[in-house]
């Protein structure tokens, strides 16, 4: 399978933190990756730096082969790749297919003058964009409450909205930062039917960021783990659940002591 | 009670055109009394609450305001002023509502926009052109005044090009200020460009501005009527500002209920966000920049015409803030809100407070006694209209407190969805 997203060496540094140390990954077309590891791990920074938000001073980032560093945010959108935030963030007074119709915006061919002049082709494209919207809602399970404010959703009806919003611009690659976070084992569970589901029949790859240590085992073909910025490792789920590294990031060293010394004796 | 009257169609109907009527009446026979006025106001926004078929709704606004408002306007003048005023502020209200209330960009300095499109039509519009390029070829013909009502679109809206290009970067309380300087720098280069060359004639503003010319004339003598400027002009002009006003309304209403709008309203939301779901910051707020600074051009060039003399003191930042309270006021993002809002406070200002000034200043020179206290005796500070912005603060204060969403808040447009093909 094609490589979809690649990064190579890449560092990102907020003043004397090192949020993330020459970082290599790499994520083939048609999977469900994982990203984990302890919390500040620079994961999120990650995935900022993926999407424009931020720009490395070291490293490469490429997506279908095209460079994805010095574009911006909206430019890397219309290339096909789009995210959910960790903390949810809608545009919380707008309806919910209002937000679904915002995510389309890089996929508007309309002009500024065939909004103001409501010619054919915009009326067309309008209508259009409409039905788009219904069956994204449809698919993340949330027609019924089109029409109701963002913000009056339930929790976990905001977390599919916001993957329904970024399905809207018809991204190749999807990254859901934390989509289970707050959410009940059995929400989580019918969530991640739909990415799979969304896998399976839309062709979509999809790169998780997660806590939920079972969510991720169940569901992801590929694990990589990060650390104070550094991968630590990464691999099939099961492989990377036994690592020394991993369960030391984890749980932490056991400290060395006479004592622990003179009891194993 | 009057809520179910309006919420069924005939009595609505019945209810809305009789009250047009008698209030129209009234004011026919009661040309003086303000109160009755603004009970024909009243009766037109009526109308808005009314549920009535679209095309009588329509209708019965043209037909309020096109026919029974001039008619009113000559019999007293002073009412076609007001209304003129009206529709200025409606239109400016409307503008600063897609940067405002639509873009979330809090716009300190909007009047700046308002101020070019009068000086732009003022330089040309009067001998004031000549003192800058020589000769004696200004002040343009009157035709050009047409013209001269989009070239303040271009020039507001390029203008408010010139005004996001640096403030891009910032938002919240930093762009209010950044704007706000923006506006008085505006100002003070009207008051100070009188030289090295004498552009903007400096304090002493320029004047006279041509008028719109009255084609019509030939058209008006046919029928009999001799165009009496004096009469003529404040209804050519009402005309005009109701040919603005509905071209901006339009506008809003088709760039709100588009990719446009809904951009903008994400911008608004969280600019974060909407960038990543791929709407472009830079070129959507350089549009809300534009698009709500080319409506103050327009009305600014009318404003000029309107006025013969313009000098910066009509462009204050307390207008500025004027025409911000007034979405406040009406609800932010919502068109009928900023028409109703602009309508209060203008007239609020013109009409109440000058009205109770008046009265009590008769009571004063009638020397009527109130519980044994001679009103001939009351202080001249007590002046209804000396505490316009008092009053208005309050009421400001007041809406925050208890309906801070406005009076009209901005409804949500909700869509029955197509069904898709397989449910």
């Amino acid at each position: 399978m094609a490589t979809l997203l690649e990064a190579r060496g890449v560092t990102k540094r907020f003043g004397g933190l090192t949020a993330l140390n020459a970082v290599d990954f790499e994520l083939e077309e048609g999977r469900i990756a994982s990203i984990i590891g302890p919390n500040g791990a620079g994961k999120t920074t990650f995935f900022n730096v993926f999407t424009g938000l931020y720009v490395p001073e070291e490293g490469s980032v490429t997506f279908r082969a095209t460079s994805l560093l010095g574009l911006r945010p909206d430019q890397i959108t219309a290339l096909g790749v789009c995210r959910t935030f960790q903390n949810i963030r809608l545009f919380k007074n707008m309806t919910a297919v209002e937000n679904a119709l915002v995510g389309m915006h890089s996929r508007v061919d309309s002009s500024f003058w065939g909004a103001l002049s409501r010619n054919p082709h915009w009326k067309r494209e309008e209508g259009a964009l409409w039905t788009r919207a219904a069956e994204l809602l449809d698919i993340v399970g949330l027609r019924g409450r089109a029409n109701e404010l963002a913000r009056n959703l339930p929790y976990g009806d905001q977390r599919r909205l916001e993957i329904g919003r970024a399905l809207a611009s018809k991204p190749a690659l999807l990254l859901l930062d934390e989509p289970t976070a707050g959410m009940t084992q059995g929400e989580a569970r019918s969530l991640m039917a739909l990415l799979r589901r969304l896998v399976g029949d839309l062709g979509l790859t999809i790169l998780l960021i997660e806590h939920n240590m079972r969510v991720v085992m169940e569901v992801s073909d590929h694990v990589t783990v990060l650390d104070y910025g550094e991968k630590i490792a990464e691999g099939r789920a099961a492989e990377v659940q036994k690592n020394p590294r991993v369960i030391e990031a984890y749980l932490g060293r056991r400290k060395w002591t006479p004592r622990a010394e003179a009891g194993g004796a | 009670m009057i809520k179910a009257l309006l919420d069924r169609t005939v009595p609505a109907t019945i209810l809305v055109a009789s009250l047009l009527c008698v209030t129209a009446w009234g004011v026919a026979h009661f040309p003086r009394s303000i109160v009755v006025f603004m009970l024909f106001q009243g009766s037109i926004f009526l109308l808005y609450f009314a549920r009535m078929p679209r095309w009588l709704k329509i209708g019965m606004t043209v037909a309020a305001l096109g026919v029974l408002m001039p008619v009113l306007g000559t019999i007293n003048a002073y009412y076609m002023e007001i209304a003129i005023q009206v529709g200025i502020f409606v239109a400016l209200a409307l503008g600063l509502n897609i940067v405002v209330g639509l873009a979330g960009l809090l716009d300190l300095g909007y009047v700046a926009f308002f101020a070019v499109g009068a000086y732009s039509w003022a330089i040309f519009g009067s001998p004031q052109a000549n003192l800058i390029f020589g000769g004696s070829a200004f002040p343009l013909s009157p035709w050009w005044f047409f013209v001269f009502l989009f070239v303040g679109v271009g020039v507001a809206a390029g203008a408010g090009i010139l005004l996001g290009l640096p403030v891009l970067r910032l938002h919240g309380d930093y762009l209010a200020l950044v704007t706000l300087g923006f506006g008085e720098v505006i100002r003070v280069l009207a008051n100070n460009l009188d030289k090295p060359i004498n552009f903007t004639n400096g304090p002493k503003g320029i004047t006279p501005i041509g008028r719109p010319p009255i084609f019509f004339a030939p058209l008006l003598q046919a029928v009999g009527i001799t165009p009496d400027p004096n009469v003529i002009y404040p209804l050519y002009l009402y005309a005009l500002v109701l040919l603005i006003v509905g071209a901006t309304v339009l506008v809003n209403r088709r760039l709100e209920d588009s990719h446009i709008g809904r951009a903008w309203e994400a911008i608004r939301e969280d600019q974060t966000a909407a960038q990543a779901m791929g709407v472009p910051l830079v070129r959507m707020k350089l549009l809300a920049f534009a698009c709500g600074a080319s409506f103050a051009g327009a009305v600014g060039v009318l404003f000029s015409a309107k006025q013969i003399f313009i000098n910066p003191e009509s462009f204050t930042f307390m207008e500025s803030i004027g025409v911000l309270a007034m979405i406040i006021l009406g609800g932010m993002g919502s068109i009928p809100g900023a028409i109703l809002g602009a309508t209060v406070v203008t007239v609020l200002n013109l009409q109440v407070l000058k009205g109770l000034s008046l009265w009590v200043n008769e009571l004063r020179n009638a020397g009527t006694v109130i519980f044994g206290y001679s009103l001939a005796n009351l202080p001249t500070q007590l002046e209804p209209a000396k505490y316009e912005r008092m009053v208005f603060g309050l009421i400001l204060v007041l809406m925050m407190i208890f309906r801070p969403q406005g009076i009209l808040p901005a409804r949500r447009r909700t869509r029955e969805l197509t069904e898709p093909a397989d449910s």
